[in-house]
């Protein structure tokens, strides 16, 4: 069993019996994506909500909710994956800071994003662990499709 | 012509910025000890531009927990100034402060914690003060906010608020000694400031 690491702004997918990781979401969304039948399943983990806040061509395109769920399901796809047997799991986008600049909630955003996106491609979300105030770290066991959430107050949750 | 993204930043002026922030962590430190009624001896900080992504690596790895505490600059000079405090950090000013040994971050009371509130309050103001007085301009804070967390996830409200002007941040650590007895510890900061705030404390400093 090998674990597969997903850096801030990245993502890949992962067949049995690999597992992907992700460590200490704040503000930041986990998406795990799984095709049971096909057992394969892939992890982005994005930064910001959408890719029109991108302000050079050089941006990395996976850092955005928009483009970076668009490039995960363009990669299962071409494994042979159909969009219509996907179901995902997410987790993130925590409030790290109650600070006084309230408009600057990223995280709840980051939210509201990512679930448009799915929406869009008929995704349904069948786990989440979104919002408050705490860190995640996130283990996707692809041969079962469990999400594993870990924090440092919560302890280790198995979605 | 001011600069549109941190990454654009050049040697003179990446050397203006370790400038303020010597001179900025030694204002913070006397302040600091002022507040504490101890001692406190500094090292000469060590000011590093980096990017976001290797700042979890240098502080200890993503998953390690720290104390984040945060604070808008605001006026002038507006941005934001994060402070990471690990455990050394902690244990310390607990014991000088408080006369008790630090056992976990979960342990720390409320007062505790408002002790905390009180230091990053003084060093930021320190600190900005220092910038204040070489430039002409004026700056200010806000209340500081406190979060315990693993590293990565304290990060990602830097990272993600101020990611269009770059992954590039200024890191300063500094190395303090608390009084006699106590070890060396380290505190880390990190400033990012908005482009046009910097271009105009770069104007003011004739280097732009």
């Amino acid at each position: 069993m090998g674990m597969v690491t997903i850096g801030i702004s990245d993502l890949n997918i992962a067949t049995p019996p690999n597992i992907l990781v992700t460590y200490a979401l704040g503000s930041c969304i986990g998406i795990c994506l799984h095709d049971k039948a096909h057992n394969i399943g892939g992890l982005a983990h994005i930064m910001l909500p959408s890719s029109k806040e991108a302000t050079k061509a050089s941006d990395n395109l996976r850092r955005y909710a928009d483009t970076g769920i668009e490039e995960l399901v363009n990669l299962l796809k071409s494994k042979g994956v159909l969009v219509s047997s996907l179901t995902a799991k997410i987790a993130g986008g925590a409030q790290m800071f109650q600070t006084n600049c309230s408009t600057f909630n990223i995280g709840a955003r980051n939210i509201t994003a990512v679930k448009q996106v799915l929406a869009k491609y008929r995704i349904p979300i069948i786990a989440e662990d979104t919002g408050l105030n705490f860190g995640r770290t996130v283990f996707f066991d692809v041969a079962t499709g469990v999400m594993q959430v870990k924090s440092v107050n919560q302890g280790v949750v198995n979605l | 012509m001011g600069l549109s993204n941190i990454e654009e930043l050049d040697a003179m002026h990446i050397d203006v910025l370790r400038e303020l922030g010597n001179i900025g962590s030694g204002n913070a430190a006397s302040s600091l000890a002022s507040f504490m009624g101890k001692e406190i001896n500094i090292d000469v900080p060590n000011v590093r531009i980096l990017d976001f992504n290797e700042v979890a690596d240098y502080i200890g790895g993503p998953e390690k927990i720290v104390m984040g505490l945060l604070v808008d600059t605001i006026e002038d000079l507006k941005g934001m100034i994060l402070y990471i405090f690990d455990d050394d950090f902690v244990k310390s000013v607990v014991k000088v402060f408080f006369d008790k040994d630090f056992e976990s971050f979960s342990e720390l009371s409320e007062m505790e914690i408002s002790a905390f509130n009180e230091i990053g309050n003084i060093m930021a103001s320190s600190y900005v003060n220092a910038i204040g007085s070489m430039t002409g301009m004026k700056i200010d804070i806000s209340t500081p906010s406190i979060a315990v967390d693993m590293a990565g996830a304290i990060l990602s409200y830097p990272t993600a608020k101020f990611a269009e002007i770059g992954n590039k941040v200024l890191f300063i650590d500094d190395s303090f000694g608390i009084g006699s007895t106590l070890e060396r510890v380290k505190s880390n900061m990190i400033l990012v400031p908005e482009m046009d705030s910097l271009n105009n404390l770069f104007t003011r400093l004739g280097v732009m």
